[in-house]
């Protein structure tokens, strides 16, 4: 290689990682909804790696979510958890653009583990979709200008669960996808993108449900939507909820589906990966592993491996071909909070507040650096501007600054 | 009072009457639209220019959109409490002042609804805490929990300094104080806890005020959860004489009075641990007159709730969890008895955690106030 060639290469490089690196994380689990990143974060932190921490009004099990230079992030306050907050914080400084509470309308029970925040907010890039375990549901323009605002435990007044609902948005078509699955009146909605208004809304199993809607595309590119639930999975329409496929062989309540290129990684049976069939035929599997069995987190499929946490800290890796078991790797646990892959490392924080990084390229896999945040934390981090966002109950923290000067 | 500063001459011209007289009818209209927002996002569409409008008033606007909580609805309340938000914080940034003797003159009249005085406190105190503070100990006995709550809190801190400092006649007096003024139940337990370690006895039963004298009859079947929508006899009338088809047998109603501090009627101490069973709890609550009331109700079991034969609410979730006040019912009792009648659901999880088959019921004002029987 010449040094012109050299240099052709370098600038393209740069270029991917600047447009790479400027990737927003605009819903749970990332742009794919698979929680992986293809930005390059710092894999040996330490204490300078905190960039950042903004104090947080109260509790919450949310993701951030990065839109640009904002930093969007949900809380419940109070006795009762009743008093809901959506918080914007300057991405480069941490500091609170604006902040709107609302008061709940619906049942804000839940288990002490939990709280009112624990769905993760979604935006389109141009508003933000704030739902609460109360299943009142905010949409705010990116200066907090309200949009609309629904009271969906109002409106269906059984739709709740003692235990807390958690289950995250998704944006999809000018679609937002509430999945309000509980015990008794159980449904998922299709709310249109400027009014609120219900563009669907689809019965659901009549069993509680805390797991997250799924994205992904069909062979043709066309968008689908992912439900899962005690009973198995459905496929639907975004646009209209009409249910295009469905698998009826069970599945987790709890760790949702990973999509990755076209298939389904889901919580069932162990592990179950499925893909697309003919319209109105079932998903078809290809292939199911019993040793690979999530817990609350949910599946990482990284570069060719799926990457299975527990809730104890065994970190099990199988391959993405056919599940077998490659290796496995005891992290300090408990975890509730789902990894993040990125530049091909995981990002753990167990419940303690631990944040482990994971190079899983190495033959047993390997933690190459901690750091202990202090707090409990249950919330999956975001990744975004070459930092990881992790937030506990009380602290939001931006961990590991972009380089300063990249050339 | 200053002129508003508005960023939008129209909108400037629009808001100078917040300074001296009533809103114009553009910010009326505005308003009367965020009030008319209903069920099912119903009036989202037309709400958003509108709140767009309020939002860009005036901080001299606040109080009055304050006042426009009153007797608004859960939704509009919403749109109207960001409204607020987006005012003051927009004009706080760029160095304004909030009408302060305004919002605590709204703040003290117990006339408007309770969270809004809450939100006019909260907006004081960020501005200027020790004006805050001062009020305070006025809210002891306030109609709105959040502002009694915090009144409450002070006494319970006087009293534990007092109790630290060795005070026991003093910090025991403090703490009986804070009890009786006390409606959130993690408070009167913290209460309770205290008054208990300096050696006096709390009744929380009474302090709860739970209806405990009632009239059970069981086990209907409830196999597979279908016993939930089934009409069985005491749904359809109440005869405390009469005995029924039941699960398996013929079953009677039996008195029960539960002896429990936290008022719960146990059907596994009176028909054993039965799965896949239903049962119904009878009770007559005298009120002397006709008032509005809440009954609140907590069970971990499927539970349907009649007041004077009229159905109220029901949910058939099973062992998710119990807390005391776990669901809130507005009613209007009647003069005299008034009949309540409680269908219980056990299913047949078997489960060590899923054992419970009980609930526990009160009637209380809005703010937690029990209310008992007349006799």
């Amino acid at each position: 290689m010449n040094l012109s060639q050299a240099l052709q290469t370098l600038v393209l490089a740069m270029a991917a990682t600047c447009v790479l690196g400027a990737e927003d994380w605009l819903q749970f689990r990332g742009p794919r909804g698979d929680g992986v990143s293809a930005s390059k974060l710092p894999t040996r932190l330490e204490a300078s790696s905190l960039t950042w921490a903004a104090s947080l009004p109260g509790r919450g099990l949310s993701s951030p979510i990065i839109i640009g230079k904002r930093v969007i992030l949900t809380c419940s306050s109070g006795p009762k958890q009743d008093r809901l907050h959506v918080l914007c914080f300057d991405l480069e400084g941490g500091a609170i653009r604006w902040e709107r509470q609302f008061w709940a309308t619906g049942r804000t029970m839940t288990h002490e583990k939990t709280n009112g925040a624990a769905p993760t907010p979604v935006s389109d890039g141009e508003r933000v979709f704030a739902l609460f375990s109360s299943n009142d549901c905010a949409a705010l323009d990116l200066d907090g200008n309200l949009l609309w605002f629904r009271g969906l435990g109002r409106d269906y007044p059984n739709a709740s669960n003692s235990l807390g609902m958690s289950s995250s948005l998704l944006v999809v078509g000018g679609v937002v996808i509430a999945q309000v699955e509980n015990d008794s009146e159980s449904f998922t909605a299709g709310l249109d993108v400027g009014t609120g208004a219900n563009r669907w809304k689809l019965d659901r199993p009549r069993r509680a449900n805390w797991t997250s809607p799924s994205l992904f595309k069909g062979a043709d590119g066309t968008a689908f939507v992912a439900l899962q639930s005690s009973m198995g999975l459905s496929v639907i329409e975004p646009a209209t909820g009409k249910t295009i496929a469905s698998y009826d062989d069970g599945a987790s309540t709890v760790a949702s589906t990973t999509p990755r290129e076209g298939r389904l990684f889901v919580p069932s049976q162990g592990l179950t990966v499925l893909e697309l069939a003919e319209p109105g035929q079932p998903l078809k599997q290809i292939w199911r592993s019993a040793q690979l069995r999530p817990g609350t987190p949910s599946p990482l499929v990284v570069d060719g491996r799926v990457l299975i946490l527990n809730d104890g800290g065994v970190l099990t890796c199988g391959s993405m071909t056919d599940g077998t078991r490659q290796w496995q790797l005891r992290l300090k646990g408990p975890f509730s909070s789902t990894p993040v892959a990125a530049g091909g490392f995981l990002y753990c924080v167990n419940e303690k507040g631990l944040l482990q990084v994971v190079d899983p390229t190495k033959p047993e896999g390997e933690v190459v650096s901690e750091l202990d945040l202090g707090g409990t934390i249950l919330s999956t981090p975001a990744v975004a501007q070459g930092s990881l966002f992790v937030r506990s109950d009380a602290t939001l923290w931006r961990i590991g600054k972009p380089p300063e000067n990249p050339l | 009072m200053a002129p508003p500063n508005l960023a939008l001459p129209a909108i400037s011209l629009l808001f100078t009457s917040f300074c001296c007289a009533a809103p114009d009818t553009a910010w009326s209209g505005a308003l009367e639209t965020i009030k008319c927002i209903r069920a099912q996002g119903q009036g989202n569409d037309l709400a958003k220019p509108a709140w767009k409008l309020l939002a860009a008033g005036p901080s001299s606007s606040i109080p009055a959109l304050l006042e426009a909580m009153d007797g608004a609805n859960d939704y509009s309340a919403n749109w109207l409490r960001s409204a607020v938000e987006t005012i003051s914080q927009r004009d706080v940034t760029r160095g304004g002042k909030l009408p302060l003797d305004e919002l605590e003159k709204h703040l003290l009249d117990v006339r408007h609804t309770p969270r809004a005085r809450r939100m006019a406190y909260e907006l004081i105190s960020k501005t200027d805490a020790s004006r805050a503070r001062k009020l305070l100990p006025g809210f002891l006995n306030d109609p709105g929990s959040e502002l009694r709550r915090e009144a409450v809190q002070q006494v319970v801190e006087e009293a534990l300094k007092t109790r630290s400092n060795g005070d026991k006649a003093a910090a025991i007096a403090g703490f009986q104080r804070a009890l009786g003024f006390a409606r959130d139940v993690d408070q009167i337990e913290g209460i309770a806890k205290q008054l208990t370690e300096l050696g006096q006895k709390v009744d929380l039963q009474k302090t709860f005020g739970w209806v405990t004298k009632w009239a059970l009859i069981a086990p209907f079947d409830n196999v597979g959860g279908a016993g939930f929508e089934r009409v069985f006899p005491p749904e359809l009338k109440i005869d405390l004489t009469g005995e029924f088809d039941g699960k398996a047998n013929r079953v009677r109603w039996l008195d029960y009075e539960t002896r429990s501090e936290y008022g719960m009627v146990d059907f596994n101490k009176t028909f054993t641990a039965l799965k896949g069973a239903a049962g119904y709890a009878y009770a007559e609550f005298v009120s002397p007159v006709a008032r509005d009331l809440e009954i609140r109700l907590g069970c971990k079991t499927g539970w349907k709730v009649w007041l004077n034969g009229r159905y109220l609410f029901g949910r058939d979730e099973y062992h998710r969890g119990v807390e005391i006040d776990q669901y809130r019912m507005p009613v209007q009792l009647d003069a005299g008895i008034n009949r309540i009648l409680v269908k219980n659901c056990q299913n047949e999880q078997t489960e060590n955690w899923a054992s419970e088959w009980e609930f526990q019921l009160r009637i209380t004002d809005s703010l937690g106030t029990p209310i008992v029987s007349a006799r």
